[in-house]
């Protein structure tokens, strides 16, 4: 037995609803309408696996950065005066902590801003001369426009010289990006997927053809359209299965490969870049669904064909 | 007696062209049998193919087994498909299946379970003098061998009506005469047989038979048996 066969025997069961009895089974030829389907059809489903995976990765991506970022905002206060500055900074961190909006505030300290500094000025750029704003830290309850203009009223209320930034502001055209990423991986799982199902009619057409003649005589001795069909269906459902297994597991090597390369880098940005369970359970589940989309496909193209004779 | 088939006006054109078969109007009685000649040409072939219910005709009536087959639905045809036995004239052999799985062929159609068919079919082989070559395919059968085996398939689920298109136009006399006997018999048991055929010599190779000669796709039918058959058993040629 050869390995395609044993896995085609593995697979079997999951295709029972689908099967002919063991004798209608014989009636097409085995092998021979296979052809380059099952190996088209790995193809396409190893792209289709890489596009799912990509998207699911990129909407989780991008809704990690929502949620991360969403509800916080950053006050800068630009003052050159020291003491000045730190009357700032305790005036509005008193007056934000008064707002039922803001959950939490942490004022960051000099040597963290110096921190952030350094790869512009280096080690011994920046001197007490050089004056540097203080920021503070504000995390909100909910990141609603409501909330986000209290804290604007509420700081501008107490210092004219500190500036709100929102940091989701500053990344939403990273999510937005990202958004458009994951839509584009989706169009491309839809676009292959129509590609595979057409794949299938052209096969299923290319089979009815070679097998014209015996088809002839089974409707002439009493078989149903369904019956032909069936015959048709088991083959290609078990084509599909063997090509989208081999595809998935090609595509899942190579999905470990990136995610090891990824995680190298390190960034807590990519930190949540990955598809989450629920998508590695979707992604998973491609291979079946795809050999659901073709035995469908199969069964109407040889229906419809069949309809054709009397 | 009553009649399995009724051709009322039937006409038959392919496409645009002139009438195949024109003003058919004929009875087959239940459990006759009937040889169909007439020179090459004449739309035999044709006239089988509207009776196992590969056609239907461009006007007229066609009822069979009681029902208008002219305006049955294709869905319901399988089923009255499965009570006719055909015999193509170019066998029409499955063939990558052996000479016993093409026999075995109506009745797995039919939905028969592989332990219902070994025997019948084992049986149906021998009768035929293919006993020994069961898992032949038919690439590897002569054309006589292949002309049984797909007389063995027809036959192999007692249909209610037998339809041959030159059966015994690939065997020696004797094999040919064996085959009729075969017919007859299936005759005997009920079936009604149709057998399109050349040779004058099988007609009197059954007493019982009724002869239809089609010329240029109309049936000669200058007594009015066919149309009217009398009522009597039987119709002597």
């Amino acid at each position: 037995m050869t390995w395609r066969d044993q896995t085609r025997q593995l697979m079997a069961p999951l295709l029972s609803p689908f099967q002919a009895p063991p004798a209608e089974a014989r009636l097409l030829p085995e092998g021979r309408m296979a052809g380059p389907m099952p190996w088209v059809i790995a193809i396409m489903m190893f792209l289709t696996v890489i596009a799912a995976a990509t998207g699911l990765s990129l909407g989780g991506a991008a809704r990690g950065l929502d949620s991360e970022l969403a509800g916080r905002v950053t006050v800068q206060v630009i003052e050159a005066d020291s003491a000045r500055k730190n009357r700032h900074v305790r005036a509005i961190s008193a007056e934000l902590l008064r707002l039922a909006a803001v959950e939490s505030l942490r004022v960051v300290p000099p040597k963290e801003v110096t921190a952030l500094l350094e790869p512009w000025f280096g080690d011994a750029g920046i001197g007490e001369d050089l004056p540097t704003p203080a920021l503070i830290d504000v995390t909100l309850k909910r990141a609603s426009p409501a909330d986000l203009e209290s804290v604007r009223t509420a700081v501008r209320t107490v210092s004219s010289v500190a500036r709100v930034d929102e940091h989701a502001q500053w990344l939403a055209p990273l999510v937005r990006l990202l958004d458009a990423l994951k839509w584009l991986s989706a169009m491309l799982v839809g676009l292959m997927t129509l590609a595979t199902a057409a794949i299938v009619v052209l096969a299923a057409r290319a089979a009815l053809n070679t097998h014209r003649s015996t088809i002839e005589v089974m409707h002439l001795l009493g078989s149903t359209d369904l019956q032909i069909a069936r015959l048709f269906q088991r083959r290609i459902a078990l084509d599909a299965l063997f090509g989208g297994g081999l595809g998935l597991a090609v595509a899942l090597i190579t999905l470990l490969f990136l995610g090891y390369r990824l995680s190298a880098i390190g960034s807590d940005l990519l930190g949540s870049f990955g598809p989450g369970w629920i998508g590695w359970l979707i992604i998973v589940a491609l291979p079946a669904l795809g050999a659901v989309i073709a035995t469908l496909a199969a069964r109407v193209t040889v229906l419809k064909a069949l309809r054709l004779m009397l | 007696m009553t009649n399995i088939v009724q051709f009322e006006n039937v006409g038959l054109r392919y496409g645009t062209g002139t009438e195949t078969l024109s003003d058919l109007s004929f009875s087959l009685a239940k459990g006759g049998f009937y040889f169909l000649t007439g020179p090459s040409g004449a739309g035999k072939t044709s006239l089988l193919k509207l009776l196992y219910l590969s056609q239907r005709p461009s006007r007229g009536l066609i009822r069979m087994f009681g029902d208008d087959m002219v305006t049955m639905p294709r869905d319901h045809l399988p089923k009255f498909r499965r009570r006719i036995g055909v015999v193509f004239q170019d066998f029409r052999l499955v063939p990558h299946l052996s000479a016993f799985d093409n026999v075995a062929l109506p009745l797995r159609v039919a939905g028969a379970e592989d332990k219902d068919v070994i025997q019948p079919v084992n049986e149906m082989l021998a009768w035929v003098g293919l006993g020994d070559r069961a898992s032949a395919r038919p690439a590897t059968l002569s054309g006589g061998e292949q002309q049984r085996v797909a007389i063995a398939r027809a036959v192999i689920t007692r249909p209610d009506i037998l339809v041959a298109d030159e059966p015994t136009g690939n065997v020696d006399p004797d094999m040919a005469a064996r085959l009729l006997r075969l017919f007859d018999a299936l005759n005997q048991l009920g079936t009604t047989v149709v057998v399109a055929t050349h040779d004058l010599h099988l007609l009197s190779r059954v007493s019982t038979a009724q002869m239809m000669r089609l010329e240029d796709g109309r049936i000669a039918d200058p007594t009015g048996m066919l149309r009217y058959p009398p009522k009597r058993e039987t119709v002597n040629p």
